[in-house]
């Protein structure tokens, strides 16, 4: 299957591709706040990330910014107006939103030109498409037979078909294989290079950890975060491992400071893990205290467990009482 | 960017439809279910049982007969297709990847309600090929002849295969509104086998009511076509051609009305 990035001959993304605005945005379905007073910006030329446990009101979010599902409160708007609002929005917006939705009697190059018209491309454009995403060798071969990996593909290509400026996929990652995950980074990055603004859900952060710029984080339909990937990494908590000759000397000034500790055992060798406190202040502790250590290292922030702690049931977050 | 119309989005429906083989199977089984109807009847009312005293029905009415059965027996095919144009999308999650590329829903609907117009019209031709082709021979040789150039018999075919197209766009007006596949499939069923013939024989053998069944979706399509298979068994009341257009008009405007109020307004989930 070719990997080649076929969209450096884009016609040409306008520069000012426009921004998703979300505001106060709010759904209820029966007793359910599905989504509740959400505002968040997605910027053009980025990559966004639009993250949360499955169920915390995601795909309900992009239905509502693309127009299939009316919001109980607020609004959604591409650019200024609500999707429907513009004219052929089909072309202002790719979008692709579940792998369920195809005819399985189809084939991918029949699905296409069914919605070509309605984006104003012809079988040509269709073609190219199946090539962007690697499937033209499979083009006439009927949709029912595609692996979940396929059918993401096939979704990306109809998303693509109209070369719209604002691309906006749901769990584009799920269901591909690690080299189709690393194709699909460097495809949406090349696409936000072009400026195009282009938002990503997904419930897994590390899916999309090296491919976003920004991320929403939601849980039970609300705002837990927003703010560049760089803004994740400073929520998380340091961690320090030690490794000493004499570990109850050092779980005695770890206890007298007030520091947690886990004990983690590698390679044979057994260690201590200080939470939350970073290597120069245990560094520092050590030293005064007379206590000789072997190893003193940073261990790296773990933005999954940050992602994890910020999504987390109340009650259930790491640590609470 | 000026408003495209409704051509992109016509076209947009007529390759949905083509694109699985299902409408042209639906359509020459519509063909041969037709043939093998007419000719039968056909061999009926010409050749005569031993013993009898002739056949029962002669002459451009024997012919009038057989070919009028296209409405009669017929109209099962374009309704199932009408109902799977709107069906299918929703059983197969298609409406979502439609209302992206088109979210004004009732222009949705209008192209879907206007696509089966021409799919109509073809299963209407290949309905009343097959019945011509099987039955006409048939009426010529053991009987009084096929009757083809008959100014009424002429209107009976160019009639049944209009009131073809009428019954697929009804069937995509029900299925907007009864979108569950195999349950719209059932209901259709359902209704033209069993409760509109019995619905027309009963209502009909009661004064007053024979008023009533004028107006079912069949009685009113025989109305149309002129030519009627249960007309004969019931002798019930018939609208003029006009009305029971006008009646079948007005079926397809409510049911699609209901259609877009409820199908095409709801979240897409």
């Amino acid at each position: 299957m070719s990997r080649a990035l076929g969209v450096a001959t884009v016609a040409g993304v306008s520069p000012e591709a426009p921004a998703l605005v979300v505001e106060h945005l709010s759904k209820q379905f029966g007793p359910v706040r599905a989504v509740d007073d959400l505002t968040f910006r997605v910027e053009p030329g980025r990559v966004t990330g639009f993250l949360g446990p499955n169920g915390s009101g995601k795909t309900t979010t992009l239905r509502m910014l693309l127009g299939l599902i009316r919001p109980t409160d607020g609004r959604a708007l591409v650019g200024e107006r609500p999707y429907g609002d513009h004219p052929q929005p089909g072309r202002l917006v790719g979008a692709a939103l579940e792998a369920t939705g195809f005819h399985p009697g189809r084939t991918a190059a029949a699905h296409l030109s069914a919605y070509a018209p309605l984006v104003g491309v012809d079988r040509a454009r269709c073609a190219e498409v199946l090539r962007q995403v690697g499937l033209e060798q499979a083009a006439d071969r009927k949709v029912g037979g595609y692996s979940l990996g396929m059918r993401q593909r096939l979704g990306l290509a109809t998303a693509l078909l109209a070369d719209p400026p604002v691309l906006v996929l749901d769990e584009p990652a799920n269901g591909l294989d690690p080299e189709g995950i690393v194709w699909l980074r460097r495809f949406l990055r090349h696409l936000a290079e072009q400026g195009r603004t282009v938002l990503v859900s997904s419930h897994v952060l590390g899916e999309v950890q090296s491919t976003v710029d920004d991320v929403v984080v939601i849980a039970r339909g609300r705002l837990v975060h927003a703010s560049p990937l760089r803004g994740l990494a400073d929520l998380a908590e340091p961690r320090t491992r030690v490794e000493t000759p004499d570990p109850a000397a050092l779980d005695a000034l770890c206890g007298q400071r007030g520091w947690r500790t886990e004990t983690v055992s590698d390679a044979g060798r057994s260690a201590l893990v200080v939470v939350g406190v970073r290597a120069a202040e245990v560094g520092a502790a050590a030293y005064a205290a007379g206590l000789e250590l072997h190893e003193l290292s940073p261990r790296g922030t773990d933005l999954e467990d940050v992602f994890l702690r910020l999504t987390a049931e109340p009650g259930q977050e790491e640590g609470a009482a | 960017m000026s408003d495209p119309g409704l051509g992109p989005v016509l076209l947009s429906e007529w390759r949905k439809l083509t694109s699985t083989p299902l409408w042209w199977v639906l359509g020459l089984g519509m063909a041969a279910y037709l043939a093998f109807t007419g000719g039968v009847l056909a061999f009926s009312f010409t050749v005569a049982p031993e013993g009898s005293g002739g056949p029962a029905v002669g002459g451009v009415d024997a012919a009038l007969g057989v070919y009028g059965i296209v409405n009669a027996i017929g109209y099962v095919f374009p309704l199932i297709i009408g109902t799977l144009v709107v069906t299918t999308e929703l059983r197969h999650r298609t409406l979502t990847q439609s209302l992206l590329a088109e979210p004004r829903r009732g222009v949705l609907l209008t192209a879907k309600l206007l696509v089966t117009v021409p799919v109509g019209l073809l299963y209407g031709l290949l309905g009343v090929g097959g019945l011509v082709l099987a039955s006409a021979p048939v009426l010529s040789l053991a009987g009084d002849g096929a009757y083809l150039t008959d100014p009424e018999v002429l209107r009976a075919l160019v009639l049944g295969v209009l009131v073809t197209a009428l019954w697929a766009v009804l069937g995509a007006a029900f299925g907007s509104v009864l979108t569950h596949q195999v349950a719209a499939i059932v209901a259709i069923l359902a209704f033209t086998q069993f409760i509109e013939p019995i619905a027309r024989v009963a209502l009909g053998s009661v004064d007053g009511l024979d008023r009533v069944a004028a107006f079912l979706p069949g009685s009113a399509a025989d109305a149309l076509v002129g030519a009627s298979f249960f007309g004969q068994l019931t002798d019930g009341d018939l609208l003029p051609a006009w009305g029971g257009a006008l009646v079948l008009v007005t079926y397809v405007v409510a049911l699609a009305l209901v259609g877009r109020w409820t199908t095409f307004r709801r979240d897409v989930t």
